[in-house]
This record gives structure tokens, C-alpha cells and sequence, in this order.
């Protein structure tokens, strides 16, 4: 049973850093540029294909995620300067049907370049198998995935709260003309925030392929979590979206795991069978009430 | 902003719209064009959904990404009527209507608490929570949504015939319209219209305001369930893809096609994105990227809506 | 001795590091004009925020008319008969003068429920003859139909006053009536304010010292976020602490 848990206890960790990854680009453009972005997920999708035929066409993983991730910076500058830096002033309707736009047309593009079957993508042939943690055995890929997670978030909290760059970019995003008028290059600034998410997305993307299917509309059920973590964790707080990406990953995965049989051993079968996985699912939208009931920004709110 | 006040030529308009309507299926069987009916009508349930959130968005201000829950609860709750014998519309239709508002009415109570891109994310959050309770319900159909056997009837006459169904989706937006027109002329309209544009001042003055966006919300969610019954005795099929975020998209999608906050802004959406539907599918089955794109184009360049290029807010 | 009909107590509120408001104390009588003075960013605002309820203290409270008002919404105290206007004029500026006070005028609890979905508004001629009243209060009668945007500013500030008078309150709450106004207009104000004194009680902030000193029955002065000297005019002209906290300024 211990051992259950442990192993679920890990793929709840690996899920909520790869959220992770989603939420803090999500957050942070949600936070600095007041911008709500629906097509997060499907930056999230084309960079997952990016690294999938990538990888197909050198035959290497590793150089797929690099050249994925690469592929959906450039993709996400383009967007940026194109439209995104028009969404900025913009309402939060517009932004909503602007991004909604980008979504059908990532969806559709990709189903028309990529065909709808879904793609492959395989882990690294070295990290294919199990490693010995203690008395059980874990994947080493989702180890790897576990690494990258922590190595990002440590790396956005040097960015964030220790580096000159992250200093630029709170006060861009707590008054614009200020910062201008100190020489910092806002624009560029918000730019790099921009292509910075999105390279994260296609981390996540990249990583989770072999786990979870390359396919059409495999953004959007992770872009509703991403916008779960964000309202948990306060909008514009990388900490926030740390927290409540753990929060969710385990909730979630746990949930899951456990409720259908917790269910069973205290409700009648018929009961549990259809209360388990339903409870299992909305397990974070309960959640997610609960602590809006208390907190209504989110449990680390950066903003006023 | 100025209240919302309708140009002249509206009222003929629409009367002549409702006439022109009410002469559709005998004009269309007489060419020969039956399978059309179907297609009005279907037209005319996206259009009482699309009215239904302009009430909300429009008027109320309220940017909810969660609307499609209303819509799809309205059409579980038809099907799940007939399954438990009740087959008379004037029953089955106020149940689902009930449904859908006490089901806006508690996601309202807590999402109106939060602002700005919370409020649209909670309540997009709250529509997929409705979704997941929907599709692992295995009773009802899960995966594959509730059918229902047969239509319904509406005061003994069977909606069987898609003649029938016409004229009663037709009964149901143009009673839909009148609440509208009337409520928006209502101290309940220009107290909601003012509290959109200034929500501070109007606390000020001794309104509860989230009393009257709440109430908005409810009545919002309760017309999007009447449709959502409709469309289940249309398609015969409760689906759980109906309350799916990306339906409340499209909804949205219709809202500001139309034009946010016009009277008629849902109806010439709905019109305007099924019949876009209609013709682009012909062409490739990639019309999503030609959708996307117009939705650009409107969103960056015309962001009022069609209905705004016809005429203007008066007043 | 009667009680105050508008008591603060031991008010204090922080905005991140910055003592907004410490340990305010102060009373309105019922029937007076009491102004409240001090420098820029002495939190004048911000008090008259908490005393309306658009904002919460940190600690203290707000009593009115024998109240405990601390927990009350904004849309709760102005029902209780409190009513404020705005340093930087808060109108609706696409509407006539007329609609904006008739807003008013039907968010009033004996006007009835605005939750009424049927009647159009445009038949309820007692609502729009109340609203016209109140426009003539502040001389607005000839700009009924006026869009308010497009109101000269002062015409601006008289039309907030006759918003928050058409709520029939028993405490106005008046920030900077006369901020952005010419001499003309801010005399008119003063006459008006003066006017209106006789029936409502007012709470004034103000920078025009010679409005305040001409209007005041007892001014309180704030200076970064504590009260310093209440009194009359004639105390405060005199006070040592005033003198010195308000250097080089009008006094």
C-alpha cells in the first residue's frame, strides 16, 4: 500500500512540476502584461509536435526537446510581435476571443500539417527503464522529468526575485512609463516574458509527450489545470504557481488513485463505482472552492 | 456609454423577421428545401443561447467563460426527464430552466465575488467541473450523453416533426426577445447597464451590486437552459460535449460576432457563425482556420460586431 | 451630551510598509460642517475611503448614527444615509444630468425594488420630477438633457452633488467639491455647500482654506495619517502643532 502511495505520490510531484512549467509562463503574462491567454495550451500542443518530429527526424530525443523548445520560442516571439503586443491594452473579452482564435487555428493547422493521428514520441532509449528507489522501482524517465521541474523552478527563482532581469520586469509590470523612463526597454522586456512561457510550454510539452499522447486538443484539459494552479496560487506569483501546481499534481493524481478505492471500502459497489471517478475529476474544482472561499486572490495574491 | 436604446427601424424589423419566420417551413417544403427546417432551427436555439449570455456579457458586463454549463445542464436535464417518464415539454422545459439557473445561481454566488480575469477563469473552471460531473456519470450516459427516445410533446402536440420543433424554438426566442427588450428599458436593465459601466459609483448610491449581477447570471443561465432542452429534443442526444469550455467559446464567439450588448447582437451571431459553418464545411474541412482567422479580423478590427456596423447605440 | 452622528475610533489602516491611517480619532456632530485639512498625502482620501466603506481598516471603527458600520458594505452605509462624492468627478458621462440622478434617486430604498424586469423606466414621471428637484438644488435645472460629459467641469462637480443628495442622506461625505474649479464656479459651490448645510450634516475635505474657513463649524487636521488638532477654526488657526506640521502652506 506504502508503496502505492509512494509511487503515486511521485507521479502527482512529476505532474504538478510539468504544470508547473504551464503555469508560470501563464502567470507571469497573466500577471505583468494583464493579458489573459487561452491559447497557453495550444502553445503548450504545437511544442509538444515540434519536439515529436523533431525527434523523429534526428532520431534522438534529447535533440528533439532542444529543437522543439527552440522551434516554439521562435513561434512564440512571432506571435507576440504580431498580435499579442496588440492584446495588451486590449479588454479582457477581446483577449479572450483573440486567443480563442489562436486556438482553433493551432488545432486545425496541426491536424492539417501533422494529420489527426496522434504522434509518437518515445523517451530517451537510456531512461526507458525502471530505477530501485528504496524497496520499489520508479521509471527513470519520470525521475528526469522530476529533475527538470525542480531545475526550472530553482532557475525562476533566481530570474524572479534575485536577478536584475526579474527586477526590470516587476517594476514594467507595476508602472510601464517608469521603467521606460529609467532606459529599460519595456517592450522588449514583455517580449521575452512572452517567448520565455512559451519556451517553458514546449518543455512541458516535450517532456510529457512520451507520457501522455502528441495529439490534436491536448491543450485545452491542461490549460483549465494551468488556470486552476494560477487561481490557487494568486495571479502573477511564480511561488503561487509552484505551490498550487504541487497542490493540484497531487491532489489530482492521488485523488484518482485512491478515492475509487476509498470509496469502495465505505460505500456500497454501486455507489462507488459511479461517485468514484466523478468525484475523482472535480476533486480539484472542489478544491479550488474551498480555497477561494477563504482566499478569494489566491493563496499568495501579487497584486493589488 | 448611454443606455441602450433601439434604433427605429427595429421594431418593424422584427416584426417583419417574425413574420417572415412564421412563413419559413410552408415556404421551404414548397421548394422542396425540408431539410432546412431543421437547420433554422437549430439556428434559432444558438440564437436564445446566444441571447442568453449577451444578457450576461452584453449587458451585465460579465466576461463568464463558463456559460455552455447552463447549456448543456438544460439538455441533460430534458433528456433525464424523459427517461423518467416525464414527455410534456410545458414540464420537462421550466425543470431544465430551473436546473440551469440554481446552477448559475450557486456559480455565481461564487464567482461574482472575484474580478477581472479571476471571474473569467473561475467560471470557466466551474463549466469543466460541470462537465466532468456530467461525463462520469455513467447513468446518464457518460462518454456518449443521454439520449432521448423520441421528442417531446408541448401541450399535447408532438414536437416530432421538424415543423413543429421550429415553432416552438421560434415561441421560445421571440418570448426570450420580449423579456429582453422590456428588461432592458426596466429600472432592472439601466441599473445593470450603469453597473457595467461604473460599478463603484453605483455602490455608492446604494445598490447592491452583486445582488443585481448575480441575479443576471442566474436568469442568464437560466434561458441558455431552455435552449439546451430544445437542442436535446432536436438531436435526440444529450451530449456532454455541450458543456465543454470550448462551447462557451464558441458562445462567446456568436456574442461578440453579433455585437456585445445589442438586443439582437445573440440572434445575428448565431446567424452569422451556423451559416459561415454552412458554407465553409463545403469548402474544406479545415474551416476552423478560416473561423479562427475572421475571428481575428473582428476581434482586431471590428471590435464591436457586425450588429455595430449597421447602426449605432443611440441615445 | 448628544451622541455624534458620525464616529471614528482608533482608525488604523497600513498599505504594504506605508502607516496610511494610525489611530485616528474623530466626531462628526450631527448638523455641522466639519472640514478636514492637511498637506498632499496626508490621507484625507483614504480616511473619507473608510468611512464610506470603500475600504477596510486595518483596526478601529466606523459608528454611525449609533451604528457599528465597520463590517458594512458601501451600498449598506449610503442605505444607512451616507453619501460621498469624488476628488476626481465620478459620473456616468454618457448620460444626461437627469438619468444620472434619477440612477440615484431609484437605488434609494423608498423608491422601491430595482429588481423589476417589466415597466420601462420612462413612465415613471415622480422618479424624473424627484430628479429634476435635486438638479434645481444645484442650479443643474436648465441642463437636464445635457449629456454629462459634456458639462463644464464645475457643472461636473454640482451634478455629483445632486446625485449624493438624491440619496437623502443624513451625512455627506464631500472630497475636494472645489478641486479643478475656477473662481466662479467654486464660489457658486461654496454658496451651495453653504446652503445645503442646513440640512444634511457634511463632512468636508478641502484644500481651498478660504471655502473651509468660511464654511467650517470645526475642522480636524491630518498629517501623515495622524489627526493633529481638532477645533474650531479659530483653534486650529492658532494651534502650534498646525503651524509648524503645515510649513510654508496656506496657514
Amino acid at each position: 500500500m506504502t508503496q502505492l502511495l509512494l509511487e503515486q505520490a511521485l507521479n502527482g510531484l512529476q505532474f504538478g512540476l510539468m504544470l508547473f512549467l504551464l503555469a508560470a509562463g501563464l502567470t507571469l503574462v497573466f500577471g505583468i502584461m494583464d493579458c489573459i491567454n487561452l491559447a497557453h495550451g495550444s502553445l503548450y500542443m504545437v511544442g509538444a509536435y515540434f519536439v515529436a518530429a523533431a525527434a523523429q527526424a534526428a532520431d534522438s530525443f534529447w535533440i528533439g526537446l532542444g529543437a522543439g523548445v527552440a522551434g516554439a520560442a521562435v513561434l512564440g516571439l512571432l506571435l507576440e510581435v504580431t498580435l499579442f503586443r496588440r492584446l495588451y491594452q486590449r479588454d479582457h473579452l477581446s483577449q479572450v476571443l483573440a486567443t480563442f482564435a489562436l486556438i482553433l487555428i493551432a488545432n486545425e493547422a496541426v491536424r492539417l500539417i501533422w494529420g489527426p493521428a496522434p504522434l509518437m514520441l518515445n523517451p530517451p532509449e537510456a531512461l526507458a527503464g525502471p530505477v530501485e528507489i528504496g524497496n520499489f522501482f520508479y521509471p527513470a524517465y519520470r525521475l528526469v522529468i522530476i529533475a527538470f521541474g525542480v531545475a526550472v523552478a530553482a532557475l525562476l527563482y533566481l530570474l524572479v526575485a534575485k536577478s536584475r532581469v526579474g527586477m526590470w520586469v516587476r517594476a514594467g509590470a507595476a508602472n510601464r512609463e517608469m521603467t521606460e523612463a529609467l532606459g529599460i526597454n519595456v517592450r522588449a522586456l514583455f517580449t521575452a516574458v512572452f517567448v520565455f512561457g512559451a519556451a517553458l510550454c514546449a518543455l512541458a510539452g516535450g517532456l510529457l509527450g512520451p507520457l501522455l499522447a502528441v495529439q490534436v486538443g491536448m491543450g485545452e484539459s491542461v490549460l483549465i489545470l494551468a488556470f486552476v494552479v494560477i487561481i490557487i496560487g494568486g495571479i502573477g506569483s511564480i511561488r503561487g504557481a509552484l505551490v498550487g501546481s504541487l497542490i493540484v499534481g497531487t491532489v489530482d493524481t492521488l485523488g484518482r488513485a485512491l478515492l475509487p478505492t476509498l470509496l469502495r471500502a465505505m460505500l456500497p459497489a454501486d455507489a462507488a463505482s459511479t461517485l468514484g471517478p466523478a468525484l475523482a475529476s472535480i476533486l480539484i474544482y472542489l478544491l479550488m472552492a474551498g480555497i477561494l472561499f477563504f482566499k478569494p486572490q489566491g493563496l499568495f495574491p501579487s497584486r493589488a | 456609454m448611454a443606455f441602450y436604446r433601439p434604433a427605429a427601424w427595429q421594431k418593424p424589423l422584427s416584426l417583419a423577421l417574425l413574420c417572415a419566420l412564421l412563413a419559413l417551413p410552408t415556404g421551404l417544403e414548397a421548394l422542396g428545401q425540408e431539410f432546412y427546417i431543421g437547420f433554422a432551427t437549430r439556428v434559432l436555439i444558438f440564437a436564445l443561447a446566444a441571447t442568453s449570455l449577451n444578457l450576461v456579457l452584453g449587458f451585465g458586463g460579465m466576461v463568464s467563460l463558463g456559460h455552455a454549463a447552463f447549456f448543456g445542464t438544460g439538455a441533460y436535464v430534458a433528456a433525464i426527464c424523459q427517461q423518467a417518464g416525464i414527455a410534456e415539454a410545458l414540464l420537462a422545459f421550466p425543470l431544465a430552466m430551473a436546473a440551469a439557473g440554481l446552477l448559475a445561481l450557486a456559480v455565481g454566488a461564487i464567482s461574482l465575488r472575484t474580478r477581472g480575469v479571476y471571474f473569467i477563469m473561475i467560471t470557466l473552471a466551474f463549466a469543466q467541473m460541470a462537465y466532468y460531473l456530467f461525463v462520469s456519470a455513467r447513468a446518464w450516459g457518460g462518454d456518449d450523453g443521454l439520449s432521448l427516445s423520441r421528442r417531446m410533446t408541448l401541450a399535447g402536440f408532438s414536437l416530432a416533426s421538424d415543423t413543429a420543433l421550429f415553432f416552438a424554438a421560434l415561441a421560445a426566442l421571440a418570448a426570450t426577445m420580449l423579456l429582453f427588450g422590456r428588461l432592458a428599458d426596466a429600472r432592472f436593465g439601466r441599473a445593470l447597464q450603469a453597473i457595467r459601466e461604473n460599478e463603484t459609483r453605483m455602490e455608492a448610491l446604494g445598490y447592491p451590486v452583486f445582488r443585481y449581477r448575480l441575479v443576471a447570471f442566474a436568469l442568464g443561465g437560466a434561458l441558455a437552459g431552455l435552449a439546451g432542452a430544445l437542442l436535446a429534443n432536436q438531436t435526440g442526444l444529450a451530449s456532454p460535449g455541450l458543456l465543454q469550455w470550448t462551447q462557451s467559446g464558441t458562445l462567446l464567439v456568436m456574442v461578440i460576432i453579433g455585437g456585445v450588448g445589442y438586443l439582437y447582437g445573440g440572434i445575428v451571431g448565431a446567424v452569422v457563425l451556423l451559416m459561415l459553418e454552412e458554407t465553409l464545411v463545403g469548402f474544406t474541412e479545415h474551416w476552423h482556420i478560416v473561423l479562427g482567422l475572421l475571428l481575428l479580423g473582428v476581434v482586431l478590427f471590428a471590435p464591436k460586431g457586425v450588429a455595430a456596423l449597421f447602426g449605432k447605440r443611440h441615445g | 451630551m448628544a451622541e455624534a452622528l458620525l464616529e471614528v475610533r482608533r482608525l488604523a489602516r497600513r498599505f504594504a510598509a506605508v502607516d496610511a491611517l494610525k489611530d485616528v480619532n474623530l466626531a462628526v456632530e450631527s448638523g455641522e460642517v466639519h472640514a478636514l485639512i492637511g498637506p498632499n498625502g496626508a490621507g484625507k482620501t483614504t480616511f473619507i475611503h473608510h468611512v464610506s466603506g470603500a475600504l477596510r481598516p486595518d483596526s478601529g471603527s466606523v459608528h454611525f448614527a449609533g451604528r457599528d458600520v465597520t463590517r458594512l458594505a458601501m451600498h449598506q452605509r449610503v442605505a444607512a444615509g451616507m453619501a460621498r462624492s469624488w476628488q476626481i468627478t465620478n459620473v456616468f458621462r454618457g448620460l444626461s444630468a437627469l438619468d444620472n440622478v434619477a440612477l440615484a434617486v431609484q437605488g434609494r430604498a423608498d423608491s422601491g425594488s430595482s429588481f423589476r424586469f417589466w415597466r420601462p423606466v420612462k413612465g415613471e414621471t415622480a422618479m424624473f420630477d424627484a430628479a429634476q428637484g435635486y438638479l434645481e438644488q444645484v442650479g443643474l435645472q436648465r441642463k437636464a438633457d445635457a449629456v454629462a460629459g459634456n458639462l463644464s467641469h464645475g457643472e461636473q462637480r454640482a451634478l455629483e452633488l445632486a446625485m449624493a443628495l438624491a440619496t437623502k442622506p443624513q451625512l455627506l461625505l464631500l472630497d475636494e467639491p472645489m478641486a479643478g474649479t475656477g473662481p466662479e464656479e467654486s464660489a457658486r459651490m461654496v454658496e451651495l455647500i453653504e446652503h445645503l448645510a442646513r440640512h444634511v450634516t457634511i463632512l468636508l475635505v478641502e484644500h481651498d482654506m478660504d471655502a473651509v474657513f468660511r464654511l467650517a463649524d470645526r475642522i480636524s487636521v491630518l498629517v501623515n495619517g495622524e489627526l493633529v488638532c481638532t477645533g474650531t477654526p479659530e483653534e486650529v488657526k492658532n494651534d502650534a502643532g498646525v503651524r509648524r506640521a503645515y510649513l510654508g502652506d496656506h496657514l
